[in-house]
């Protein structure tokens, strides 16, 4: 006994360190390439980030190689606190957060009008999903020819409502409307939501197609059961369809909330964060218009924005997070 | 199947849906007609206020034809390629690698041994919805460092390192649902832990393969922020970012800036009616399968 034990442990011995550790280097080396990657573009820049934003820095470095930037501890903060541009971004935010809810519903709505089997729906869901698919540089240069008082389609759909061509002695035709057409983008007051509306347009195709996905896999026999039992229309819908839709509204949400808050392709491509004094600002955008400023770089109080912006996040990534945790630890 | 399927209301209803479907589509997809029709027609309908109506003239050929010869757009096109498709190879290879380990093995810390494949698995998905204003300055920084500021190469190493993130998600939760005995009787069978992985699981994820193939060829395709924070000129800047500069150039003419838009959409909208099977099974996250 004593004598195989101290076999085995010489024999124990004489494998390489590969070779005893085996099972504890494998899972390293196959994940090493990804952890690394992972690591320096998005981890690391986080804290990075974070500790710029305590920074004064305009991005440069002296030529010896050393950094410029100032130390200035909560500074970047406390300019937030009084910098009307960043209210004003953060209101939109939380506009663009709330208006952007309405994707879920709206999406589940045409998923529920698609949902049946006829000939060529296939062909039709697609279609309706298409807006998805467009980059939104692309949707952005839609809505804004789109929202156009002159050319676009909503300038010619007032024309047609209530405006009147007149004809003047000399014979020279020109509209005379009774309320002049809105020049959507133009307004400081309104150009937010027209841009949220166009970004609705992909997002409640995405929602569309989660609750399709969704509704493939309702169980019928509860439907059936359910309907034996008289519920049809809206209570079936609330307490017997949508239960089942459970994950379905979860990835929606999800996706749609962070969505909202990265919005920042749609802002730059159809205001560029005007008219007036960034009245279409959001905090995404508006960190890039400090941080690479023409007026000189200001990457801490760019990284401060950002931080905000994070933080926000990081509530919804929390909470995505242990919901994500408890089902690994319910498997 | 709910809503009642149509076929068992009456006629009524089953006609008045079969013709609501269609119109609905129009209305819904009314903007981009709108701009299609745009952009085949002369450019005098427009100013003359002929936007809905029959274009005097279909210039489809022309139009586009003009774009692709007057502007940098093929150039741009060609960038896009030359980013996407590299991305999309590195940023799926790194995960298939990372999502096996985290799915099929303890993963212990060196001296501590404590399995750490979730947390680790929840950092990966935690930073694929970071925002990416947090990482700008600092990748910005990294890339000039490098030498790579205003490359192919600074949009290829970024997103390729970014998109792990989701892919890993993916491909993790894929490789978690395949059976472990699989993997097991070859262990027994003396099979080392490489050729499983190359012989037995990478057959069996093709399908997860492709589901991110198209998605996130869909996603770098149509990615504008970091194109214009990384990139500054026509030699690196992918279609995207290019819109900017043919908008310079086509102020005036709308036909011919929508033909452009229009163009930049296609190649997605391809790869999707291709492949729209993979794309939904991705975008749903195998979450709702």
């Amino acid at each position: 006994m004593a004598l195989s034990s101290s076999l085995e442990n010489r024999e124990f011995e004489n494998r390489t360190f590969f070779q005893r550790n085996r099972m504890a280097i494998v899972p390293w080396v196959f994940l090493l390439p990804a952890v690394l990657f992972f690591l320096v573009y998005v981890i690391i820049p986080i804290f990075q980030s974070l500790w710029i934003s305590l920074y004064e820095w305009d991005g440069l470095y002296r030529p010896d190689g050393t950094w410029t930037a100032q130390w200035v501890g909560f500074e970047n903060y406390a300019k937030l606190w009084t910098d009307e541009k960043f209210w004003t971004s953060l209101r939109n935010n939380i506009a663009w957060l709330l208006l952007f809810m309405l994707a879920v519903p709206m999406g589940l709505f045409i998923a529920l009008f698609l949902n049946q089997t006829v000939t060529g729906m296939r062909f039709y869901k697609s279609l309706f999903f298409f807006p998805f698919v467009i980059s939104q540089v692309v949707v952005g240069l839609i809505f804004g020819w789109f929202y156009n008082p002159e050319f676009g389609v909503v300038g010619q759909i007032w024309k047609f409502l209530f405006c009147e061509e007149v004809i003047n002695i000399v014979g020279n035709v020109s509209t005379r409307c009774s309320v002049e057409p809105p020049a959507l983008l133009a307004s400081e007051e309104y150009a937010t939501y027209g841009i949220i509306a166009a970004g609705l347009w992909p997002q409640i195709a995405y929602c569309m197609i989660l609750y399709l996905t969704g509704l493939n896999n309702v169980s019928p026999d509860q439907i059936e059961a359910a309907r034996i039992d008289g519920a049809k229309g809206w209570r079936m819908l609330w307490h017997v369809v949508l239960p089942q839709l459970k994950p379905a509204t979860f990835i929606a949400v999800v996706v749609t909330v962070i969505g909202a808050l990265r919005s920042f392709d749609m802002v730059a491509i159809m205001t560029a964060g005007g008219p007036g004094v960034g009245s279409t600002n959001v905090l995404a955008y508006y960190m890039y218009e400090a941080a690479l400023s023409e007026f000189g770089f200001r990457y801490g109080y760019g990284s401060a924005i950002a931080s905000v912006l994070f933080m926000i996040m990081l509530m919804y990534i929390s909470y995505f997070l242990f919901r994500m945790y408890q089902d690994e630890r319910g498997r | 199947m709910f809503p009642k399927p149509i076929q068992k209301s009456g006629t009524l209803t089953r006609n008045s849906y079969n013709i609501l479907v269609p119109v609905s589509l129009v209305i819904w997809l009314l903007p981009l007609i709108a701009i299609f029709m745009t952009s085949i027609r002369p450019e005098g309908d427009i100013t003359s206020g002929n936007v809905f109506g029959v274009p005097s003239d279909f210039l489809l050929i022309e139009n586009y034809g003009r774009v692709l010869v007057e502007t940098e757009a093929l150039k741009f096109f060609w960038n896009s390629l030359l980013i996407t498709v590299p991305t999309v190879i590195l940023s799926i290879s790194l995960a298939c690698l990372a999502g096996y380990a985290l799915a099929i093995y303890r993963v212990p810390l060196p001296f501590v041994s404590s399995n750490v494949a979730v947390p680790l698995f929840l950092l990966f998905v935690a930073g694929n919805f970071v925002p990416f204003q947090i990482l700008m300055v600092p990748v910005r920084n990294l890339t000039s460092n490098l030498g790579l500021y205003n490359t192919i190469w600074a949009l290829i190493l970024f997103h390729g390192a970014f998109q792990t993130g989701f892919c890993t998600l993916f491909m993790r939760n894929f490789i978690k649902a395949l059976p472990y005995e699989l993997i097991e009787s070859a262990r027994i069978e003396g099979v080392g832990e490489f050729k499983i992985f190359w012989h037995i699981v990478l057959p069996l994820v093709r399908p997860a393969l492709a589901a991110l193939a198209v998605l996130i060829f869909t996603f770098i395709w149509n990615e504008y922020f970091w194109a214009t924070v990384l990139t500054t000129d026509e030699s690196a800047k992918p279609i995207t970012a290019g819109m900017e500069s043919i908008k310079g150039q086509y102020l005036t003419s709308w036909s011919l800036y929508s033909a452009a838009a229009i163009m930049a959409a296609v190649p997605p909208v391809l790869m999707f009616f291709a492949m729209q099977k993979h794309f939904i099974a991705g975008l749903t996250l195998g979450a709702v399968k």
